[in-house]
């Protein structure tokens, strides 16, 4: 087991308000007085992070993660229970915000490398690998006012990351300017990540979570709902933030150990779902770019409306490979009659890398499953696919190139 | 206390290079740079000097030389006066100032505070090295007595600390008290003498004179720089003691209102 690095215990955090500002003076000093409002923003949060992991803590706006981050980071203190570090806690929160805008890139290095603890000897240890990082060549000694917003962020981010610490928070603000500097930003987190650092991601990017997380927690109202494995917890959290009225989530724990959450009204529901190949035959096993049929049958249990079929494969860790709907293919049915079956064929070529891949799919009535979600079902179907008759490649998806190769 | 000591010590740099930034910041792209430091003040004492030693010269000391004097002695009341009212006018908004860096960053909050002291106590060191040179160039004579200037003004700052700690924080969740505060200092200044000579006063107010806590070092600055004479020891003792207990307090009430600042801010 590895050294446990954060631990979160029972903690709550109340926005006092009273009646007057003397009463809150007076409290400072002892005098307790009653006349004040409590909001409780969290409530009851453990858990506990060891080294090397990556937990991406997600939930609605207003579910209490911002409160939860400024706590563990230390800016706010908690109202009840106690947060426990064993190690240095780093933070790329708001990048560039110990900034002052009159001094150069360098000076601002030293400025807020010593907001965040360290002393200069410490900096002029990385202050040449910081510029390095930042690449924003001449400019490092030019004024921090004459930067773009991109160089700052380069910069601060630069600063932030020049000392591995043993847990990284970071905000969602990580879409650090360019894509070229997010590719960087982000190999660099992942060598923390390998050389022991504990990431914690607030995100509302369900492909970051799932890419970089092994663990996520789902706050709601405050508290923790869910905490366990991200693909598990972003299809709850998924569900969740569907249509509210007569939504009822249901998770299932399949018989290869992963869970399947099921939600919706059930107004219509997936009566059967099957992948077949060419000749028709039910197949679990695909090759690569071997042609595939799928055919779900659906029944309505009342009658609704319109109705769509949505369905998504996505890979082994739940990030999404391809997703489409009968609403982007102008295939809507409608004035569907109670007790109604209706069965939708889908064909499609494996084009995928090997690996192992799992079909969501959605019953919904547009678009969106936020509007009405008559079920939405993760892991509806599971199939494998390996490379039989293809020359080697990797990655996820299978896209056949022509290769010429011109010599002089 | 031991603690805030503790974290004071870890971040010097961070609050060196505060100050630093600060005093760049305030003098950054004027022509004449720091020396606004400076010249800001003297400019007012001699608008001072001028129209009062005109309008009021038979109110003070006469004699060959009087006007030039008259300066001096303003120099040497305005010098700490300036010290205590940039202090204290400064401390009022510096957790509302700073409320972005201290929601978003963890980071020692008594760092504030000792940052704003620190940029204060800059300015004040230019401002009497120049106030030296008018002092030796008016050929008025420089003693030892001078040595008591250090100590003159650690009373001072604990006071103005102290003092400006309490509104600082009282200000964040009472906006008001930036406002009251900045008519507040005006009264002080007049109730304080420098401009005039405490002698000059009726005695209802040289009463008000005796419990302002200012007057002391005020009164200590003129003698040992322009009178040759010791400052005033007794009221001076209290001032320091009664400010010690006061800044105690005033750590205390911080401690007690840190996290609801951020809270609020």
């Amino acid at each position: 087991m590895t050294r446990e690095v954060l631990r979160v215990e029972k903690v709550g955090k109340a926005y006092r308000d009273y009646s007057s500002e003397w009463s809150r003076f007076a409290n400072w000093f002892g005098f307790k007085s009653q006349s004040r409002h409590e909001k409780w923003v969290l409530r009851d949060i453990s858990f506990s992070v060891r080294e090397g992991e990556a937990i991406g803590i997600v939930g609605e706006n207003g579910a209490g993660k911002s409160s939860l981050l400024k706590i563990i980071t230390g800016t706010s203190r908690a109202s009840e229970g106690a947060v426990t570090y064993f190690g240095r806690i780093a933070a790329i929160l708001e990048l560039g915000m110990g900034f002052n805008p009159d001094l150069t890139g360098r000076q601002n290095v030293y400025h807020s490398s010593g907001l965040m603890g360290f002393s200069r000897q410490d900096v002029d240890g990385v202050i040449a690998a910081i510029e390095d990082f930042a690449e924003i060549g001449p400019y490092f000694d030019e004024p921090v006012r004459t930067y773009s917003s991109g160089m700052a962020m380069r910069v601060a981010f630069s600063v932030a990351t020049a000392f591995r610490p043993e847990v990284l928070i970071i905000d969602e603000a990580l879409s650090v300017g360019d894509t070229y500097f997010q590719h960087k930003s982000f190999a660099r987190i992942r060598e923390f990540q390998k050389a022991g650092t504990t990431l914690l991601i607030v995100s509302h990017d369900k492909a970051a979570v799932q890419a970089l997380c092994t663990r996520a927690i789902l706050l709601e109202h405050g508290r923790v709902i869910r905490d366990g494995e991200p693909e598990a917890i972003m299809d709850y959290y998924n569900a969740l933030i569907a249509d509210k009225e007569n939504n009822k989530i249901r998770t299932e724990v399949k018989a290869d150990g992963r869970t399947q959450t099921i939600s919706g009204t059930g107004e219509v529901q997936v009566s059967s779902i099957a992948l077949y190949n060419g000749a028709g035959e039910p197949v679990e096993f695909v090759a690569v770019g071997q042609p595939l049929h799928l055919r779900v049958k659906v029944s309505a249990q009342v009658a609704v409306p319109h109705l769509v079929l949505g369905y998504m494969i996505k890979d082994r860790t739940g990030q999404q490979v391809y997703g489409t709907n009968t609403f982007h293919t102008k295939q809507v049915v409608s004035d569907i009659k109670c007790g109604e079956s209706i069965e939708f064929l889908v064909d499609f070529p494996a084009n995928l890398g090997p690996g192992h891949y799992s079909i969501s799919t959605a019953l919904v009535s547009t678009d969106t499953h936020l509007v009405n979600n008559y079920e939405w079902r993760d892991l509806a179907l599971t199939f494998s696919v390996t490379n039989l008759d293809k020359p080697g490649f990797v990655g996820l998806a299978w896209i056949p190139p022509t290769i010429k190769v011109l010599r002089a | 206390m031991n603690q805030m000591l503790l974290a004071l010590w870890r971040y010097r740099h961070f609050m060196i290079s505060a100050i630093k930034a600060d005093l760049r910041t305030r003098f950054n792209r004027s022509k004449l740079g720091a020396s606004w430091m400076i010249l800001q003040p003297l400019a007012q004492v001699a608008i001072y000097a001028i129209v009062l030693s005109s309008l009021l010269a038979a109110r003070l000391p006469a004699g060959k030389g009087a006007h030039l004097s008259y300066a001096v002695y303003l120099i040497a009341g305005m010098v700490p006066w300036s010290l205590f009212a940039e202090v204290v006018s400064r401390s009022l908004t510096m957790f509302v100032d700073n409320a972005g860096l201290m929601k978003k960053i963890a980071f020692p909050r008594i760092c504030i505070p000792v940052i704003t002291l620190g940029g204060a106590l800059v300015n004040h060191a230019l401002l009497l090295m120049a106030t030296l040179l008018i002092i030796l160039i008016t050929n008025h004579p420089v003693t030892w007595l001078i040595l008591w200037v250090p100590v003159l003004t650690m009373a001072l700052l604990v006071f103005a600390a102290a003092l400006g700690l309490v509104l600082g924080v009282i200000n964040v969740f009472v906006r008001d008290v930036g406002q009251v505060m900045n008519v507040v200092l005006q009264l002080w200044f007049w109730m304080t003498p420098i401009v005039y000579v405490a002698d000059v006063l009726p005695e209802q107010f040289q009463r008000v004179v005796a419990f302002n806590p200012v007057a002391p070092v005020i009164q200590g600055y003129q003698n040992v720089l322009l009178f040759q004479q010791m400052p005033p020891f007794v009221r001076l003792g209290l001032l320091l003691v009664g400010s010690l207990v006061f800044l105690g307090l005033a750590l205390y009430m911080f401690r007690k209102a840190a996290p609801e600042l951020v809270d609020v801010l």
